[in-house]
């Protein structure tokens, strides 16, 4: 029974070092203000962070300030993020607010509210090119979510609760 | 041995359990047109309080329906084009008929008195109709503002010829390549089949 134990705690170990790996996104432009940094990307840049196989879950909100049940639903996510230990699940929040309002808008948002996920912004004009690339079934609306480990891929074109979101969660970790 | 036996047999229920729950939640049924459904016509208020429909329009080749709403950067970023598109062919037979999806509990910028006030800021050359009780946009199966659908008006009724985004660049008018209403409006004029039917966009979520 114990060398189970073994067995598992070895799994933990090397999928935690696994998960230390950083794959660096090309930002087209980081924006830094009041403490606060977010790097933009376009699709292109951006798409190897929907299919990174390091043994991690991913949970991708996409989202933006204007958007009124996301912002209701970002409070979730956060909990998420500081439940889940940062080599077992990763938050990302993908803004799709305008680039011109990052620093009237966006900044001061992330800052009001210490959001404490990854918040990255996504600028790519041409959606109908990149929305099918995310996923087949989204028609564009958000909020939207991806949770992913591996080849596992959920896609959510809703809101959520986080009784909801953890379950959800569970069933890919 | 026997524990772990037990173990493997709720890891397998658990198992099929989830998978089966996956097989529900999977089956989401996305309601509203396809391309070539008949469009249900309505009679929404409009910001100078007149009831509009479409049956009113009776020099109308066909229509392009443009959910849209006073909230959305993306809405508001595609005002001008589509008084552009409403001023381009209207008088080629294809008015552009706008209207706000939202519930203004929801979003109080959405309210009918915003409406006028927006509409007048902007000098909309189109009806701006409200979508009182949400009943209409459900039927199209609009997600979002802006969302699009162009109709072209036949003997079996208002068929659905385009659904989706204005153009392929909601940032900058200048910079969009690819102007699908434009497009479809022209090929529908010219007798030819729209050469994009359906497009995909980034918007705000349709609030009841």
């Amino acid at each position: 029974m114990s060398r189970g134990i073994v067995y598992v705690l070895c799994i933990v170990f090397f999928a935690g070092c696994k998960g230390e790996q950083n794959v660096a996104l090309d930002a087209t432009q980081v924006y830094k203000s009041k403490g606060v940094e977010i790097p933009m990307y376009d699709f292109n840049s951006f798409e190897p962070l929907l299919t990174m196989d390091d043994g991690k879950t991913r949970v991708i909100n996409f989202w933006a300030t204007w958007c009124k049940p996301c912002v209701a639903e970002l409070p979730y996510f956060e909990l998420i993020n500081s439940r889940y230990p940062d080599d077992q699940v990763e938050v990302i929040l993908v803004s799709l607010d305008l680039p011109k309002q990052v620093e009237s808008k966006l900044i001061p948002f992330v800052k009001r509210q210490q959001i404490e996920s990854k918040v990255i912004l996504l600028d790519d004009p041409d959606a109908n090119s990149w929305i099918p690339k995310v996923n087949k079934t989204w028609s564009g609306s958000i909020p939207a979510t991806i949770i992913y480990k591996g080849n596992t891929v959920n896609f959510y074109e809703r809101s959520f609760t986080y009784n909801e979101l953890e379950k959800e969660l569970k069933k890919v970790l | 041995m026997k524990t772990l036996k037990i173990l493997v047999g709720i890891a397998f229920v658990i198992a099929i359990s989830a998978f089966a729950i996956d097989k529900v939640s999977g089956s989401s049924t996305t309601g509203g047109y396809s391309i070539g459904d008949v469009a249900t016509d309505f009679e929404l208020k409009n910001i100078d309080n007149a009831m509009v429909s479409l049956a009113g329009y009776t020099d109308a080749k066909g229509f392009i329906v443009i959910f849209t709403c006073n909230h959305c950067p993306y809405s508001v970023a595609y005002e001008d084009r589509i008084i552009a598109l409403d001023k381009e062919f209207k008088t080629k037979g294809y008015p552009v008929i706008a209207i706000n999806p939202n519930n203004p509990k929801a979003y109080p910028d959405d309210s009918f008195e915003n409406m006028k006030i927006r509409a007048n800021e902007k000098g909309f050359t189109f009806p701006y109709l409200f979508d009182d009780g949400q009943k209409i946009y459900p039927q199209y199966g609009a997600t979002k503002t802006p969302h699009v659908y162009i109709l072209e008006k036949t003997n079996q009724g208002n068929l659905v010829r385009y659904i989706g985004a204005i153009d392929n660049n909601y940032k900058d008018a200048d910079a969009a390549n690819e102007k699908y209403v434009e497009n479809a409006v022209n090929a529908l004029l010219k007798g030819e089949k729209v050469p994009v039917e359906t497009t995909k966009a980034i918007g705000c979520s349709i609030k009841a």
